[in-house]
């Protein structure tokens, strides 16, 4: 299945730029994400735990990024097996560009998934990645903003309302 | 007044006792000591190259005995295909390798990749999950039409995935061309004859031991057929002769076909058992059932039948592709061919039929016989193909049928197609299911739902099949490789019971009640007195099994030559007591006379002397009282029926009710009419559920997306009206002993095109001509909108 979203996002584009390449806001940002390590500059190793209709999973993968052209455009894809569930394969090409005073991100995103969670899930996956996609995109764009405080780190959390009140972005805490 | 008892009667099944009280034997109910469990671990890609599987931390897991890959199993050969098919240059099929464990190549997902074997299902289970298996996954091929322009091969030896591509009958491809080229009209009609996943309600189950001492081999399965599955296994894939093979198939839970194929996990515990020395049990759930149970169905169809001006039909041409799956299952070969294009001319006519065939392997599960195979595939076409021509040339389609109807007067009727009908009357079954049907309500009916907003349609159809498979001479002409007789012994025990040992296994069927009714018959005694036994193959003498509506036909005839035999012996004994010329010697009513006389001596006494035998001329006279029969049939039998069904279709949401669906069946003689009125009840319903509900579904990566019940609609009693069934209008087989043709399929191969015909008329004013099945609401709605 394929999808496709844009953000505007309240800042920079290497800023923007920057968080997209940053192992911790990726890993804060996929959802169910317990554990992204850097293996190479563009490549990390995940395990993220989701819940696909009635088949709950632990996957375990990997993490690339491709195509890449500086402060512009690159491709994550992640790919994560999950033993007796079958596997996930996901990827989506992001572009940035500037938008006033901060940045447009456009997204196509793709999903796929094999075995039991194929045979069992099937009418659930399309509904599952489109949350995964707006879900990644919704915090990415709140840990760049700062709208929502520190991201959770469990994959079910997003739609909740956050505090009023903006506090700063924990990006911009931690880089500046 | 009905009798109570023997042929004719509505005996009550005696298996239901202990199937309704929960007290059936299934395999998995079976545990042997010491036992071991398996697990399958599959494919979760459809095509891919592997590139090694590595199975250390799960061989290094708790509980487990060994891991187990396709390197591992030396000596073990690949799962044989029981028919071949000679392609129309006289090239025979392509038939790759369907190994035990995949080799090299994963080819559709549920391939099984690799087998753990552990002390217990939950070991085995956690330490598949330990195993890596690597594999370079490569582009799948899922439509047929793609697998043969092009797409990626799934085995080198068909680079163009045709498994084979067969022409019947070629001789009259010229014929029949020049006649569709000249005819008056000619109805044209693409249709695709959906896919099915079978599901039986008990998943396949398989147990493996080893006698080392005896060096023995037991093997406890679901088959539908336990001596064939002993023949292919111990002779193909395993190498263990017959007399130490033991094949158990207890108590199974349906199979309507798909337990008829020997499978892998069969072959893999019975010589697992041997390898780690304890009895493996494998049982499938429902998930592993749905990516390993053979599918049935899945053609893609041509069809053309020309007429002349006053309807007659004079030629008719159909180009199929049969979808394979990866690999060739068991009668897989044969599905397609000869059981679809022998059954092509119907109950009609029709002088001049050609078809072709291309057989087409995809990166899918393996496609085998399910409920009629191949024949509801051809009653399908060309049921729908007539109803189109009736309406394209506004001729009724009741009358249309019967104007091209073989003539009850001519039989036996050879047809175009190798086959030679040996009786019938489709003229009086359309008779019957017409009156059934208060046609000439129909139109108040219509008007009745219209005034509700709703749509009624009515639906006619006419089916043949062949059934009481079959005559080896003739299969074996036709590539099968083997003979499809059937056997039975029968034991007449000292105190005068009898045993029956019958080849023909039952899983559902009712045998167990109907074959003694025959016994009980001929032999005047209590039904009680009579025990079938089935379904393994140390106690029984060889058998071909159960599938193709034949166990009456072909198992029962057996039966019955066997009992002939026993009362020719028991009229020697009886002679002897009487001390009368054999000759002279009569039996009826489990009393032997003696012509002319007062003498007489009852069916007790004649069985217990034939144990006791103290004063037997032992030159002329053998004790005991037993015998054997192999039957091997002279024909097919052909059962045919009409069906007539009605529904309303709501224009708005598409959702199709069906108001009444009635049949009226010519199975020859019946034994008993409440397990055959069971049998079409049950075979409509399956029928009713391919049309209205069942499909199974790919992706364009080859993941089986309809593998649960959560998207696989099986049929449910809120689904089906009541059924109106009648059998009175029987012409008897003119050449088995018992008459009888089978019923066991009718209802699954009459029903599908029934319902769509309904439909279709139902939406003729809006100008619908075809609608493929299922008929889901989502696609009845789409074809209204797109006739608009």
């Amino acid at each position: 299945m394929q999808m496709q979203g844009e953000r505007t996002i309240d800042a920079g584009r290497a800023e923007v730029w920057r968080a997209l390449n940053d192992a911790e806001v990726l890993k804060a940002c996929i959802p169910g994400c317990e554990e992204l390590e850097k293996t190479s500059p563009t490549s990390f190793s995940a395990t993220v735990t989701q819940k696909v209709g009635p088949v709950k999973v632990r996957f375990k993968g990997a993490v690339e990024l491709s195509d890449i052209v500086e402060a512009e455009s690159y491709t994550i894809t992640g790919e994560g097996k999950g033993g007796a569930a079958g596997f996930a394969k996901g990827g989506a090409k992001v572009r940035l560009s500037d938008a006033g005073d901060g940045t447009l991100l456009v997204y196509q995103a793709e999903a796929r998934v094999g075995g039991k969670l194929a045979q069992l899930g099937s009418r659930l996956v399309d509904g599952f990645a489109r949350k995964m996609a707006d879900d990644f995109f919704t915090r990415f764009q709140e840990a760049v903003e700062g709208s929502a405080g520190e991201p959770e780190t469990e994959g079910d959390a997003p739609e909740e309302k956050q505090p009023e009140e903006k506090k700063k972005s924990w990006f911009r805490r931690l880089f500046g | 007044m009905p009798k109570d008892q023997g042929i004719g009667a509505s005996s009550l099944r005696r298996e239901d006792v202990r199937f309704l009280t929960g007290k059936g034997q299934y395999t998995d109910d079976i545990n042997r000591p010491g036992q071991a469990y398996a697990y399958f671990l599959r494919s979760d890609v459809a095509h891919g190259t592997i590139n090694g599987v590595d199975t250390t931390a799960a061989s290094a897991a708790p509980g487990v005995l060994r891991v187990f890959t396709a390197a591992d199993l030396e000596g073990v050969g690949g799962i044989p295909c029981g028919w071949l098919i000679t392609d129309k240059n006289g090239d025979p099929m392509k038939e790759p390798k369907h190994p035990i464990l995949a080799e090299g190549k994963v080819n559709h997902v549920g391939d099984p990749i690799a087998v753990v074997v552990a002390e217990s299902l939950n070991q085995a289970r956690d330490a598949a999950e330990l195993i890596d298996p690597d594999i370079s996954e490569l582009a799948a091929v899922i439509d047929m039409r793609a697998a043969i322009s092009g797409g990626p091969a799934v085995h080198t030896e068909a680079p163009d995935n045709i498994c084979y591509d067969w022409d019947f009958v070629a001789e009259n491809k010229d014929a029949v061309a020049e006649a569709i080229a000249g005819a008056h009209h000619v109805t044209t009609l693409e249709l695709v004859n959906n896919r099915m996943v079978t599901n039986p309600m008990e998943p396949r189950a398989a147990i493996g031991e080893y006698d080392a001492a005896r060096g023995e081999h037991t093997l406890y399965t679901t088959s539908q057929n336990p001596h064939l599955t002993r023949l292919l296994m111990g002779a193909f894939v395993l190498s263990i002769p017959e007399h130490k093979l033991r094949v158990v198939a207890p108590d199974v839970g349906g199979g309507f076909g798909c337990k008829i194929a020997h499978y892998a996990e069969e072959a893999f515990v019975t010589w697992a058992a041997k390898e780690v020395g304890r009895p493996v049990k494998w049982t499938a759930d429902r998930s592993e059932a749905f990516i390993s149970d053979t599918h049935g169905r899945d053609h893609v169809t041509k069809v053309e039948l020309a007429l002349d001006e006053n309807g007659k039909f004079l030629a008719y041409r159909s180009t199929t592709l049969a979808n394979m799956g990866a690999y060739l299952s068991t009668f897989s070969t044969c599905v397609p061919t000869w059981l679809h294009g022998i059954l092509l001319a119907g109950n009609y006519t029709t002088p001049l039929i050609f078809t072709n065939v291309k057989a087409v392997f995809t990166n899918t599960v393996p496609v085998d016989a399910s409920r009629g195979a191949g024949r509801p595939e051809a009653t399908f076409q060309l049921e729908r193909t007539i109803d189109k021509a009736a309406r394209e040339m506004g001729i009724d389609p009741i009358e249309l049928r019967r104007r091209n109807f073989i003539a009850a007067d001519a039989f036996p009727y050879q047809t175009p197609v190798a086959v030679a009908y040996d009786t019938g009357n489709y003229q009086a079954t359309m008779d019957k299911a017409v009156a059934m049907a208060d046609l000439d309500g129909f139109a108040a009916r219509k008007a009745e739902s219209a005034a509700r907003g709703k749509l009624r349609g009515l639906g006619i159809v006419h089916y043949i099949e062949a059934c009481g498979i079959a005559p080896s001479a003739l299969v074996g002409s036709l590539g099968a490789r083997a003979g499809l007789y059937e056997a039975a012994t029968v034991r007449v025990n000292p105190t005068g019971s009898v045993s029956v040992f019958t080849g023909s296994h039952s899983h559902g069927q009712g045998h167990e009640t109907t074959f003694a009714q025959v016994v009980a018959e001929m032999l005047g005694c209590d039904e009680a007195n009579v025990d079938i036994v089935h379904g393994d193959t140390a106690r029984i003498p060889f058998g071909m099994g159960t599938y193709g509506s034949r166990s009456l036909a072909v198992g029962g005839s057996a039966i019955h030559r066997a009992v002939e035999k026993i009362i020719a012996k028991a009229k020697k004994i009886a002679a002897h007591l009487m001390e009368a010329s054999d000759a002279d010697v009569s039996f009826a009513n489990g009393q032997f006379t003696v012509a002319g006389t007062d003498k007489s001596v009852d069916w007790g006494t004649v069985a217990l002397t034939a144990y006791v035998p103290h004063n037997f001329p032992h030159d002329t006279l053998e004790p005991g009282l037993e015998e054997t029969s192999f039957y091997d049939p002279a024909n097919f039998t052909y059962p045919a029926g009409a069906y007539i069904c009605e529904v309303e279709v709501d224009a708005e949401t598409g959702k199709v009710e069906i108001q009444s669906f009635i049949a009226a069946d010519d199975f020859g003689n019946i034994v008993n009419p409440m397990i055959v009125e069971g049998q079409v009840h049950g075979g409509i319903a399956h029928g009713l559920g391919q049309a209205l509900l069942e499909h199974c579904i790919y992706d364009s990566d080859g993941q089986l997306v309809s593998a649960s019940y959560m998207d696989y609609a099986m049929p449910r009693a809120d689904d089906l009206p009541n059924f109106t069934v009648d059998h009175s209008c029987n012409t008897p087989c003119t050449h088995n002993p018992l008459g009888a043709k089978g019923c066991g399929e009718a209802g699954a191969i009459g029903s599908p095109p029934t319902l769509v015909n309904a439909v279709v008329d139902a939406l003729s004013d809006h100008g619908v001509t075809h609608i493929d099945m299922p008929l889901t609401p989502s696609r009845v709605w789409a074809a209204i909108q797109a006739a608009k």
